[in-house]
């Protein structure tokens, strides 16, 4: 296989996951590393800096639609990117000292939490409580357009919002992966936020978090071009194009079959590290 | 929503765009330079090897990239790209700082410093 050969394959790989990615909500980052190093052979190190780099170019691209919206909410996003940005920064030093095998592992149960938190119904949990003290004094009670106009929300359970994002952090500098379903887990469930503020508060954060992790991985030289130029380029434009058809998708079945292939991948992940 | 805020929600989308749109045209033609100035077999990913200094640090790449060398243009994109949400959070400051949120201004440049300090910083 010549390098024209090798790039071409990797991108139209990177595309189709990018698609797949937007289209299912699920990312196209978390099946980068998987494809990378089982199917193609490349080192873990490599995988997971051209992985970091997809997910900062596909959540700043969603990010610059969805802010204009007004779902996002900024303050919650920028408190709780203290701690995804010092969480990423631990986790890109974890990378040092931890053997490969023990890295696919982790990699592994990451993903299959991923596959098995997508494919549970969501409820929306915003059986609206009253306001929350460390909230209120964060000024992060907020408002958000739905067809009968704005509907105000109050957010709750600042503290442990904060302690699952610093570990969402870690896991998005270990793994290279945007850790959206750890994200939304946090603001979803633990902070009551609204689904769509939860989701696009998530997408905003997912850049600077992956930022913070790729600049370490520059500087420390896992960063190849030759690998990262293909994966950026192919997820950006899977995830452009994923975005662009999302609504008249048959979503529910493609997630399924998403979520399958991420669980796969998921148990071959861990077999790998095992062995 | 006020009507300012909004219109920070505005520039921080244009500038969110204009980042990933910038990074990737420099990644593409990074790329074309590369693939047909490449030798044909294809770079050994199997085994880890940390890439040369030029292409880690910033002045590097630069360098590099001025040289209209292949793989210093890629990386010239993918630093464009990583500084991009590195800019939206120090326009952030700035918007907050107009409002006059001075909690939020705090929060905002100690994001911010820790995102610079990632890409330039000492340990690691």
């Amino acid at each position: 296989m010549n390098t024209l050969e090798f790039t071409t394959l990797v991108g139209l790989s990177s595309l189709v996951a990018g698609f797949l990615g937007a289209l299912t909500g699920l990312g196209g980052g978390v099946v980068i590393v998987p494809l990378l190093t089982l199917v193609f052979g490349v080192d873990i190190h490599y995988a997971i800096g051209a992985a970091l780099v997809s997910v900062i170019a596909t959540s700043s691209g969603a990010a610059a639609a969805y802010v204009r919206e007004g779902y996002s909410n900024v303050r919650v996003g920028m408190f709780l990117e203290i701690a995804t940005t010092t969480g990423a920064l631990v986790g890109a030093a974890l990378v040092l000292h931890l053997r490969v095998s023990m890295i696919s592992i982790i990699f592994g149960v990451v993903l299959l939490y991923s596959a098995y938190a997508s494919m549970t119904e969501h409820a929306d949990s915003s059986a609206n409580t009253g306001p929350d003290r460390i909230a209120t004094w964060l000024k992060m009670d907020s408002a958000y357009p739905t067809p009968n106009g704005l509907q105000s929300y109050h957010v709750r359970g600042v503290p442990q919002g904060f302690g699952l994002m610093f570990v969402a952090g870690v896991l998005s500098g270990l793994l290279g992966i945007g850790s959206g379903a750890v994200k939304v887990l946090a603001m979803d469930k633990v902070m009551k936020l609204p689904f769509k503020v939860s989701t696009t508060t998530s997408n905003f954060m997912i850049g600077v978090t992956a930022a913070a992790g790729a600049g370490v991985y520059l500087r420390r030289g896992y960063i190849d071009p030759g690998l990262a130029m293909p994966v950026m380029l192919g997820v950006l434009a899977g995830s452009l194009i994923g975005a662009r058809m999302l609504a008249g998708a048959k979503v529910k079945v493609l997630r399924m079959v998403f979520s399958g292939v991420i669980a796969v991948l998921a148990v071959e992940m861990i077999y790998n590290g095992l062995k | 929503m006020e009507k300012t805020e909004q219109r920070m929600d505005e520039i921080m989308s244009r500038l969110l765009r204009t980042g990933v749109i910038l990074a990737a045209v420099f990644v593409l033609a990074g790329g074309v330079v590369y693939l047909a100035r490449h030798p044909t077999p294809v770079t050994n990913y199997r085994v880890f090897q940390e890439e040369p200094e030029k292409l880690r640090t910033v002045s590097g790449i630069f360098h590099e990239a001025l040289a209209l060398h292949g793989r210093g243009l890629i990386q010239l994109g993918l630093l464009i790209l990583i500084a991009t949400p590195i800019a939206r959070v120090a326009f952030s400051v700035v918007a907050f700082l107009y409002q006059r949120d001075w909690t939020y201004v705090l929060v905002t440049l100690i994001v911010l410093g820790l995102l610079v300090y990632s890409l330039l910083g000492g340990a690691g």
